[in-house]
């Protein structure tokens, strides 16, 4: 298993449905080729996939931030975009602002956040309406 | 049942595959990649009518064997090379969804 720490950042474009998941992608790769168990690469991957489209549909920027250790990965996701204005709803399954076209990509049915929550060892977010979102999960290897 | 069984039974087009021996565990048919991430798991075959490079990316991530594109679409160059990149085998059937599940749940549960 590779030991170094590293950091890894990936810029997050909205509404670019053709790239969107290569960050989530790139998780993957990084985590197997650290010889990770494939059930957390797996966990890993759903949570940076879910947070990466949630920037794509709702935010106009973002970037994703991969804090890797041999013990564990932190992934924070900042984006710039309408913020959501309450948290706990939008925790809930089924809850949902998607548009039509978010809904034609297969996305938008209310999963995006609990989804992660189910996939994460750690999660926690922060929103200002108007400004952006501020997600931060962990998943550890051991 | 491999993939090659599936390409059989569902008279599918092989799209891009590198590998059709893969054996076939479970299989489950969505449109919404939601419900594929929450609710699959590793080593399924997707049944989806979803013509989308999310389709493949979904696959990637959530570790599905391949995704067979239901009645009859044929998916663009981009989303075939999205499977190529991703090495996510990827065919097409001209059965709907529903016939295509009829048809792999029969032929998982005979053998």
């Amino acid at each position: 298993m590779q030991m170094e720490e590293f950091e890894r950042s990936y810029t997050i474009t909205g509404r670019d449905f053709v790239n969107a998941g290569r960050a989530s992608t790139a998780v993957k790769d990084i985590l197997k080729g650290m010889g990770v168990r494939a059930d957390l690469v797996r966990r890993a991957a759903i949570a940076a996939y879910e947070a990466e489209m949630n920037v794509v549909m709702y935010a106009s920027r973002g970037t994703m931030t991969l804090h890797v250790t041999p013990s564990r990965l932190l992934i924070e996701v900042d984006d710039e975009g309408p913020g959501i204005a309450d948290l706990e709803l939008a925790m809930k399954e089924g809850y949902s602002t998607a548009t039509h076209e978010m809904r034609e990509m297969g996305f938008g049915a209310g999963m995006g956040l609990p989804n992660i929550k189910r996939n994460a060892h750690e999660m926690s977010i922060q929103s200002v309406v108007g400004v952006g979102t501020k997600l931060s999960v962990q998943v550890r290897f051991d | 049942m491999t993939l090659a069984d599936v390409r059989d039974i569902l008279r599918a087009e092989i799209l891009w595959a590198n590998d059709l021996t893969t054996v076939v565990e479970s299989v489950g048919a969505a449109d919404l990649m939601s419900d594929v991430l929450a609710l699959s798991r590793p080593g399924m075959l997707l049944l989806s009518g979803l013509l989308s490079v999310q389709t493949i990316r979904t696959a990637a991530v959530a570790d599905l064997i391949g995704v067979v594109f239901v009645r009859g679409k044929i998916p663009d160059s981009q989303i075939v090379r999205a499977a190529e990149e991703a090495g996510v085998p990827i065919m097409s059937t001209a059965f709907t969804m529903f016939e295509a599940s009829g048809l792999l749940y029969c032929a998982l549960n005979r053998r």
